[in-house]
């Protein structure tokens, strides 16, 4: 990698960086010269604004979820209104957080600044797919005002089709819209780190975050028109009649399980991928130490991203699907754990003889690396055929699942953009309370979901607005765990915006970490480089990289 | 065993097949936990004795061909493990003995119809005899549904359209949780009930307490006031194939390969008669979709059934606790397997 290029602090009181006084921020203040940028940074952030909106009214809808279940009856909302806000909760986590957080935040942010160049492939159409983004929203906001959709996230036909009176269409739009955003960005990643690499940027040298939101962008490109074409025709159905999906009209109710799911397995991937990217940096950085089997963390991502597209009927194996396939999706499904487990290990390998320094974004990886090995296993358990019967379909899976999008995405997410925080802003974020904030989430987090793990074994079925007695413990457990995540959600917004304006000022490598982004100024200029980055060494050349005197050292 | 408590770390154990999911669900939450904190203890150990303070100089490796070759075969190997043990959970759950005793459940919106051959109907309630196998054919009459009872560890979905089967053994008297578990709409969590099970005795008290006409019975006469009767007269001139003695034997076609006569080929060839046409004769018959409720279909399939024929009648044998080896269980569980004698 070019070596830094601005001399680093030696001594913290002697030097104090200063912020430059041109940078992407400075571009132009006008609302206009915001909304109609094509830079990748500025739609970044765009990016970032939206979805911590999206997020915002996902947690809001999570929380109520958790506040019904606390007792066994269900004496807070209607079941109807329990059953609009958890499929509001799942809509929008998910294809309104989950599916873009990493790659349309951090990977716009990074990409073009990682591989060398000034922006990504096709700006504009990086700018379409954030307005897609926005105006798919807006559809799923309309028909939350209007009343809801109560599906849940899956909108199992033929429920979805021809027996609730709810707001489907609209909601299968907006996520018809939002995934042509998807598709977009997934093009541009593939393009620009196929054609735009620095001179000397090989392969080889790619930093781990590339590849694994190269891996990505490849579901996102093949696996999104499937669920496009999938939600087009539940809205045919529904307004047509057609008989795809209805028995009612000659259709079959499993060809939609078949088709949601070739599409909704490799999305979870979607939303893992990037985050295994995230955690990629962060664990050579504050280890100081290159990564342990650079080759393997890089390959693993793209197995991950050909078996996810080879496993999507274990979500059916109770459905009545033929044995024979079951067995088959089950071994597939076994087979998609070992590239993850190969992660896992190189990443707990990297800490070996490195220098680790317990910063932020540092106990954010490290809690991913317990969660996501937890959501991992359990998916292994899922993936035994025997084992799937009693546990599907069950608080199990609700576990299970959160444990790797929760536990696993979100906590690469907040890792990374603690991290990355001093490049997009150019500010420092406060220490204390950012490591306070980390421990809150892995401690709620686990308090949390862990004991939805055991409501699954005793049988509790998901989406249920009231349930039988023996589960109130346990629940309410549940219930004052997600309060604890609540506070760890809203502490992070509060200092990030504070140092906004109050943050220590960063400098361009506050952490003395490997990759070109750390090579220019913090926050970067519009056109990310002054002259063209030539790239001579590997990645993560922790060697010969010196560690910056930083203030929370 | 329904309780007043508020809290359980473990559910009730009341099938023949609790058991081996138990063993089952132990081991894997053993390989879990056991990969979880081996995990864990390494990054907080490494975490804390490489800290920068005492480790402030990194020794840079680059990794390790036999090490990523360990982590990827022990992996691998526990993953075949566990792959096999659970393939064969699996088909032991979904292949009913063939002596097991037939109910009938109609899920719809929002209550489980249950449906015994002596004509015994009940809704959000099942009773049945312990120690003895019970298949049930699952089918939705509008959304899809999943008919779960924890205690048994058995699940299956219910859906529009066309018949699943599950199988169960209880083995402990008492009441248990039966569960609506695939969402279904406004009320999917009031679709809930329990399952009554009673000695083999109880059972016969409580079967003639609630005895009305037979599901073959109901079917006879929907037999005839239907008109099937005029074509499936069962004489060598009649116009529909003679349907005595059909049930669980191969039926072989015009085209296409030939079928066991099990429940799902029955439903079909009621509301699509065209869709196989028998060798001999023609496609003549109407359909009958929208004109039969699923329990009017079980009705006649139930009449079916009992039709025997002297020249063709099967000899059931009765043994119990039958795992036919072959891969049968998914789709169609229904079809009689061969059967076999346990040495």
């Amino acid at each position: 990698m070019s070596s830094i290029t601005q001399p680093l602090p030696q001594q913290e009181k002697a030097f104090r960086w200063k912020m430059p006084e041109e940078s992407y921020l400075t571009d132009g203040y006008s609302l206009k010269s915001w909304l109609l940028t094509t830079d990748h940074k500025r739609i970044a952030m765009l990016y970032l604004i939206s979805i911590s909106f999206a997020f915002l009214i996902g947690g809001i809808f999570a929380m109520l979820i958790r506040l019904e279940l606390l007792t066994p009856a269900g004496d807070l909302f209607e079941s109807d209104t329990y059953n609009q806000l958890f499929s509001a909760h799942g809509i929008i986590m998910v294809f309104f957080f989950l599916v873009p957080s990493i790659p349309a935040t951090m990977g716009n942010f990074l990409v073009p600044l990682m591989v060398g160049a000034r922006d990504l492939a096709f700006p504009k159409i990086n700018l379409l797919s954030w307005y897609l983004y926005v105006f798919g929203f807006a559809f799923m906001i309309t028909a939350l005002v209007l009343g809801g959709v109560d599906t849940g996230w899956t909108f199992t036909v033929p429920l979805s089709t021809s027996y609730v009176n709810t707001h489907v269409i609209l909601a299968a739009m907006a996520i018809f819209i939002a995934g042509f955003s998807s598709i977009f960005t997934g093009l541009n990643f593939i393009v620009t780190i196929h054609r735009m690499r620095a001179p000397g940027m090989t392969w080889t040298r790619l930093p781990l975050f590339l590849w694994s939101n190269y891996a990505t962008a490849l579901i996102m490109v093949l696996g999104t028109p499937v669920v496009a074409i999938t939600l087009l025709l539940v809205i045919l159905e529904r307004t047509f009649h057609i008989g795809v999906f209805d028995p009612a009209y000659g259709g079959d109710p499993l060809l939609f399980q078949h088709m949601f799911w070739f599409y909704s397995h490799p999305a979870v991937y979607i939303m893992i991928l990037p985050g295994m990217g995230v955690v990629s940096e962060i664990i050579p950085c504050f280890s100081r130490k290159r990564p342990f089997g650079y080759t393997m963390i890089a390959y693993s991502s793209l197995m991950i991203a050909m078996f996810s597209f080879l496993v999507w009927e274990h979500h059916m194996f109770i459905m009545g699907v033929s044995t024979y396939s079951a067995l088959i999706f089950s071994f597939v499904s076994f087979l998609v754990a070992i590239p993850s487990a190969i992660k896992v290990w190189n990443w707990t390998a990297t800490m070996y003889k490195g220098s680790i320094h317990w910063d932020t974004p540092m106990i954010y990886a490290i809690g991913f690396i317990g969660l996501f090995t937890i959501g991992g296993m359990t998916g292994v358990m899922l993936a035994s055929l025997g084992m799937d019967i009693s546990l599907t379909e069950t608080y199990f899976i609700v576990a299970h699942f959160h444990y790797v999008m929760v536990g696993g995405m979100l906590l690469a997410y907040l890792g990374g953009l603690h991290f990355w925080w001093p490049k997009m802003t150019g500010r420092m974020y406060p220490e204390a309370p950012a490591k306070l904030s980390a421990i809150l989430t892995f401690v709620g987090f686990n308090l949390t979901f862990f004991p939805q793990f055991v409501l699954g074994w005793l049988g509790m079925p998901r989406r249920y607005h009231s349930y039988p007695p023996e589960f109130q413990v346990l629940n309410v457990l549940s219930t004052a765990g997600a309060s604890v995540l609540a506070v760890s959600f809203i502490l992070p917004a509060v200092y990030l915006l504070w140092s906004l304006k109050y943050g220590a000022i960063a400098g361009p490598n506050p952490w003395g970490a490997a990759g070109l982004e750390w090579t220019v100024q913090s926050p970067p200029l519009t056109h990310d480089f002054v002259e063209t980055p030539v790239v001579t060494t590997e990645a993560y050349d922790y060697e010969n990289i010196p560690e910056p005197a930083y203030a929370s050292r | 065993m329904q309780s007043a408590d508020t809290f359980k770390l473990f559910p009730d154990s009341a099938s023949t097949i609790s058991g081996y999911v138990d063993v089952h669900f132990m081991f894997l939450c053993a390989i879990t936990a056991f990969f979880s904190l081996l995990v864990a203890c390494l990054v907080v150990y490494f975490g804390i004795k490489f800290r920068a303070e005492v480790h402030p100089v990194a020794k840079q490796i680059h990794g390790s061909i036999p090490l990523e070759i360990t982590w990827t075969a022990i992996p691998m190997a526990i993953s075949v493990l566990i792959f096999a043990w659970g393939a064969i959970l699996y088909m032991r759950i979904y292949t009913p003995p063939t002596n097991a005793m037939d109910i009938y459940v109609v899920g719809k919106q929002w209550m489980w119809k249950a449906e015994h051959p002596g004509g015994q109907r009940e809704i959000n309630t099942l009773h049945v005899p312990i120690g003895r196998p019970v298949r049930l054919t699952l089918v939705s009459q509008d959304v899809m549904h999943s008919f779960s009872i924890p205690a048994f560890r058995i699940k299956r979905e219910a859906l529009p359209g066309r018949y699943t089967t599950v199988w169960f053994e209880a083995t402990e008297t008492g009441m248990f949780h039966l569960y609506c578990s695939q969402y279904c709409g406004t009320n999917h969590a009031s679709m809930l009930g329990r399952v009554v099970t009673m000695s083999p005795d109880e059972y016969q008290k409580w079967l003639a307490t609630d005895a009305g006409d037979s599901l073959a019975a109901g079917g006879e006469k929907l037999f005839q006031s239907m008109g099937c009767n005029s074509c499936h007269r069962g004489d060598s001139g009649a116009r529909g194939p003679n349907l005595a003695g059909l049930y669980g034997t191969m039926v072989n076609f015009n085209s296409g390969p030939s079928v066991i006569a099990d429940d799902a080929y029955l439903r079909e060839s009621i509301l699509q008669p065209n869709a196989k046409i028998v060798n001999g004769f023609q496609p003549l018959m109407p359909t009958f979709q929208g004109q039969l409720s699923e329990e009017n279909l079980i009705q006649l399939i139930e009449y079916i059934k009992s039709l025997k024929d002297t020249a063709h009648q099967t000899q059931t044998i009765h043994n119990q606790q039958q795992f036919p080896p072959v891969l049968q269980g998914g789709n169609s569980a229904s079809q009689l397997p061969e059967t076999k004698k346990k040495p």
